[in-house]
């Protein structure tokens, strides 16, 4: 009953003075409101990446060439062929499904239209890999990979980029990768980005082709994917491509293997990890905005303690004890602190929903960032809070009562 | 000895300013007894401000001792003292002392949401001595909105509505014995016709009693 009487009289002094209430709590709003857009942006972005892992397969796996050490001194990036691939497909059998790529940056030309864009040269299986779909036309298949033919599937993107053609009407044509003539047979639907792969903006063609009559009898390719049927089978996938890998290169146990095999989720948990860091840096700048608000806060609580000293005595000499007092300044700047958190929840809230809207940056307002920021508000109001109504608790009635 | 008040034995109050020790009350025996109605008198620097404020359980002597209504509160915390001024002790202070911003109600309600009083008798006690000093239509108005002499009757309100033993005023202008009934009141005044309403005259000079007389020709209200 008296908590209740202490706190009207709290808020009706907030009341009192509520110009001065809102810009003492401005420090307060704008931190909280920083707290929660930051980690609404942090959310936003976690969220994404794992739609992206969902995407680029949980089942996926993607064998690299490392780097060789021998006797201490890197032998430069190894090889990694074809061959590798078709070991892998043989004699894993038939537990994995594997597609080499081989990729480069080239022009490709359509009538009077061309663009810069990602060339993938690969196997079939690359669309089963990664469960491409096509909106017009069809797949190549092995038999064209191994007669090195001239067509093309392109990525959801391409017939836009190349003058905004209709996609059904491409199958067919004929387009030119840097001058080589290939035929369109398929259009595939929209992917999505995952991470830094833009499947839409990539043309698909037969690695044979790609390494023969485009990039010039490249040996050399870029990686191998190899997909299992469920998550559960990777990690039983991971040793058996090893030990493929280890006889193809002829590395014997216990030597450094000079291919590196991941998972599309160690790929993107170092992107995952840079982006949590990020998140608290944002979050360590909007902490420090409130611990600017909370001082904010104590100072003008100073000032009402000294604006109020002749109240304070008067309270004390009809009987109001130290704790009377102490309760009734803290729960004024707890209060002053509740309601900027408030209002800065709100700001929060609207300024992620405007990123959203003006940005297209993903945004998720998680619950607990809500909840920890109106608390860490209540924290400081209760920490700034505290010396200033210690003051007034222990004021002199009979200084105060003569304060003039 | 119930019917004693107020007892003092020897009170002293120093004040150390510098390196210089201010004697301001050197040794008060004084007791009132319940109903009486006293004014202490003294020019400035008598001590009388300070000896008020002991009395008034508002500070503690250096030395010496204070029963206040049969309780030695000279040895009491100021958490203590606290709740003996809100039982013990009506104050009327020279300037009143109210809260502006606060209703007459509110203003009388004080000293009973510090006695822990549910707001529903509070505001019934309020009310109560509101209309008994005269101010039953101003209970919404602020002091800003009142005159001085509306002003002084809330305080005197005020220092009623917990039914205190003891009314202690500072340079009351009004009549308050024609409000109190059972209470013992202590005034401190310069003004001698005010004092001579007072039945004992208390004269403090330079911190010890100087003069204690009852003056018979005032009358006493009730026989």
């Amino acid at each position: 009953m008296l908590v209740y009487e202490i706190m009207m009289v709290a808020m009706a002094a907030i009341r009192a003075n509520v110009l001065r209430s809102v810009l003492t709590t401005l420090g307060i709003i704008i931190g909280v409101a920083a707290v929660i857009a930051m980690v609404a942006l942090g959310e936003g972005a976690q969220v994404r990446v794992e739609q992206q892992i969902q995407r680029m397969g949980t089942n996926v796996l993607t064998i690299r060439p490392g780097q060789q050490y021998f006797g201490g001194i890197g032998r430069g990036d190894t090889q990694m062929s074809v061959d590798d691939a078709v070991a892998l497909r043989d004699d894993s059998n038939g537990t994995l499904e594997v597609a080499p790529e081989i990729t480069s940056r080239i022009q490709i030309t359509y009538a009077r239209w061309n663009t810069n864009t990602q060339v993938f040269g690969t196997w079939p299986e690359y669309f089963e890999i990664y469960d491409h779909k096509l909106q017009a036309g069809r797949f190549f298949n092995q038999g064209e990979v191994q007669g090195r033919r001239r067509v093309a599937i392109l990525g959801y993107n391409i017939p836009e980029n190349l003058g905004g053609q209709d996609p059904a009407a491409l199958v067919g044509q004929t387009i030119q990768l840097r001058g080589v003539p290939f035929q369109v047979i398929g259009v595939l639907e929209e992917k999505g980005d995952a991470a830094w792969i833009r499947p839409d903006d990539q043309v698909f063609i037969p690695i044979s082709t790609a390494q023969y009559r485009v990039f010039g009898g490249r040996d050399r390719i870029n990686a191998i994917y190899a997909s299992t049927a469920t998550p559960e089978l990777l990690n039983q996938a991971y040793g058996e491509i090893d030990r493929i890998l280890r006889r193809q290169h002829r590395i014997r146990p216990g030597e450094e293997a000079d291919f590196n095999i991941r998972n599309s989720a160690d790929l993107l948990e170092t992107f995952n990890e840079t982006n949590q860091t990020f998140t608290l840096l944002l979050a360590g700048i909007a902490g420090i905005s409130l611990l600017v608000g909370g001082i904010g806060i104590m100072n003008i609580m100073l000032v009402s303690v000294t604006e109020r000293t002749r109240e304070i005595g008067v309270r004390k000499a009809l009987g109001a004890t130290r704790r009377a007092i102490m309760f009734q300044f803290l729960i004024e700047s707890l209060s002053l602190c509740v309601l900027g958190g408030l209002l800065g929840v709100g700001a929060g809230i609207g300024g992620a929903s405007l990123l959203t809207r003006l940005q297209q940056w993903d945004t998720v307002v998680a619950p607990e960032s809500i909840v920890m920021a109106l608390g860490f508000s209540a924290a400081v109001g209760l920490f700034f809070g505290l010396w200033p109504a210690q003051r007034a608790a222990r004021l002199d009635p009979i200084v105060a009562l003569r304060y003039e | 000895m119930n019917d004693v008040i107020i007892r003092t034995e020897g009170l002293k109050k120093h004040y150390v300013l510098g390196a210089e020790t201010v004697r301001a009350v050197r040794g008060v025996d004084l007791v009132i007894r319940r109903g009486e109605f006293v004014a202490i008198m003294g020019p400035s620097g008598s001590g009388k401000s300070t000896f008020m404020n002991m009395v008034g359980c508002l500070d503690t002597p250096t030395e010496g001792r204070y029963w206040l209504n049969g309780q030695l509160v000279s040895e009491l915390s100021d958490d203590q003292l606290a709740r003996v001024r809100n039982k013990e002790i009506g104050f009327v202070f020279q300037t009143f002392n109210l809260l502006p911003r606060a209703t007459a109600l509110h203003n009388v309600e004080l000293p009973l949401i510090y006695a822990g009083v549910g707001a529903r008798e509070r505001r019934r006690r309020a009310h109560e001595k509101l209309d008994l000093v005269g101010l039953g239509d101003r209970v919404d108005h602020r002091p800003p909105e009142m005159s001085g002499g509306q002003r002084q009757r809330v305080a005197i309100a005020r220092a009623l509505v917990n039914d205190p033993a003891l009314l202690l005023a500072d340079e009351p202008t009004g009549n308050l014995d024609s409000v109190t009934s059972e209470q013992t009141i202590v005034l401190v005044t310069h003004e001698h016709d005010i004092a001579a309403h007072a039945r004992r005259q208390v004269h403090l000079k330079d911190g010890i009693i100087e003069q204690d007389f009852t003056n018979n020709k005032v009358e006493t209200p009730v026989p």
